[in-house]
């Protein structure tokens, strides 16, 4: 009978949200426990900032300074770019863009499955986290938020097996969707054709497209290019610039209100506008395939297909420009 | 003897115990050679107190697994239930066999759990990490014999504090 239980409940929560109460409560009430098996390299971090030797703090206390001040400096330009921005954008007609408050959650150093790349935050809807939200760190996007759990919540990072993100090239615009393989210094572009305009070290970032992921966020630098011939599409392999084994601190980040409510409104008639206006580029009609694919879908086979169709064209109206 | 007197409390701390070890973090080379610290304290209770920890105690422990690795409820519950059972329908005989012959036993245990998780992730379209989850199973085989000796320790312990107290 409770083989009979556990079967039913895998189905329910399997295809439905049913469960996502009790799934709430078990892990509210199992929090306690992973902050226990977290709390040693607290320590251990606590330890050798408390014991860290006087000169040693001098010093990084002089070279966060240095660093501050030149970010600092790189952040007026920013106010006047982000101006100028604005009104082209005005001039244009087209959407803000996202807003860049953010809040700060903590990851907590507890394993999950191993085959999946899930991490604990220590922060959940309590603190306004909602489940979708993306995740950057200091260097690049991390993933979004998947489960929220009232205290803490789960996410899933962008080299998960079943995620996916939709990127653009900085160099020329073209835009992609980046997976994630299961391995952590890896991601893959599948869906670039073989005359696409992709070289190792292009830098990719994120193109906003789908609206989970606000835009301009780096995601990943191309490693490898292989062509087959014989072959539709391009191997692309990228390395995520955030560093994901070794992170701590992430950012979560908010997108306005705005910008939550509209990707349901998007979905069933695509602006070519802010699409084409953002990346410079003829109107392909992508954002449906972004819109299925940033969503980590519980089963591989629902996302593959809508992202597989439509970002073919994008790469033939690149070159024509 | 006709009640079992043991109280439950160190069958809880231990199934605890193994729920914690199941989630420290390791290196990323050591991730796959964890062993399946709850399979084993399950498979080692319901061999040693079939009236304390059954069926009822395998599916909870699972579920709460399913929850701290975040995947799909009731995939680690249906497994352990599965063992429990087997482990419940063979402990007499389990129980006598010497240390080699336990491992064995215990191996194929592991083996039969892995297994089931391994067969809904398949189910469910989950990722499903081709050989490489089998390594839990060795490893299992490796710490079975000092996790053992933990939990006799244990258990003895407990089953005489009980009777001094009755």
């Amino acid at each position: 009978m409770l083989v009979a239980l556990a079967i039913v409940l895998m189905v329910f929560d399997h295809r439905d949200q049913h469960l996502v109460h009790i799934r709430g409560y078990l892990a509210a009430a199992l929090y306690p426990l992973q902050e226990a098996v977290d709390a040693p390299s607290t320590a251990g971090r606590w330890l050798t900032e408390n014991l860290a030797a006087r000169d040693r703090l001098i010093e990084e206390n002089a070279g966060l300074k240095r660093e501050l001040l030149l970010e600092r400096g790189q952040l007026q330009r920013m106010a006047a770019l982000e101006a100028e921005n604005a009104r082209m954008r005005a001039l244009l007609d087209s959407t803000a863009k996202v807003g860049d408050r953010a809040l700060i959650a903590e990851i907590l150093s507890v394993d999950m499955d191993r085959l999946r790349h899930r991490v604990v935050l220590n922060r959940g809807s309590r603190d306004g986290v909602f489940v979708g939200q993306a995740i950057i760190d200091a260097r690049g996007v991390v993933g979004q938020v998947t489960r929220d759990r009232g205290n803490s919540s789960e996410a899933l990072l962008i080299t998960d097996p079943d995620h996916a993100v939709p990127v653009e090239i900085v160099r020329n615009g073209l835009r992609s969707i980046a997976l994630g393989t299961g391995d952590l210094e890896r991601l893959s572009l599948p869906f670039l054709a073989r005359n696409a305009d992709v070289k190792a070290g292009d830098l990719l970032v994120s193109s906003g497209l789908g609206g989970s992921f606000p835009a301009g966020y780096p995601v990943a630098t191309v490693q490898e290019v292989r062509g087959d011939s014989g072959e539709p599409f391009l191997v692309v392999a990228a390395r995520p610039t955030a560093a994901l084994d070794r992170i701590r601190e992430v950012l979560l980040v908010q997108p306005p209100p705005a910008e939550v409510a509209a990707p349901p409104e998007d979905s069933p008639l695509p602006p070519p506008p802010p699409a084409a206006s953002r990346s410079g580029q003829p109107a392909a009609p992508s954002p449906p395939a972004a819109t299925a694919a940033p969503t980590p879908a519980t089963s591989r086979s629902a996302t593959v297909p809508a992202a597989a169709a439509p970002p073919a064209t994008p790469p033939a109206a690149g070159p024509e420009q | 003897m006709s009640r079992n007197r043991t109280s439950p409390v160190m069958l809880w701390v231990t199934l605890l115990g193994a729920l914690a070890l199941a989630i420290v973090p390791l290196p990323a080379a050591a991730e796959p050679f964890r062993p399946p610290f709850l399979t084993m304290a399950v498979i080692y209770w319901t061999m040693m107190w079939p009236r304390l920890c059954g069926l009822l105690t395998a599916f909870i422990a699972g579920l709460l697994l399913d929850v701290l690795h975040g995947n799909l409820l009731g995939q680690h519950a249906l497994a352990l239930v599965v063992v429990s059972f087997l482990t419940l329908r063979f402990h007499l005989q389990i129980r006598n066999f010497p240390l080699w012959q336990l491992t064995a036993a215990a191996t194929l245990l592991m083996a039969i759990d892995t297994f089931f998780v391994f067969w809904s992730d398949g189910i469910a379209g989950d990722p499903t990490g081709g050989m490489a989850r089998w390594a839990t199973v060795p490893a299992g085989a490796v710490a079975w014999a000092p996790a053992m000796a933990l939990l006799d320790n244990l258990r003895l312990r407990s089953e005489n504090r009980s009777k001094r107290f009755s």
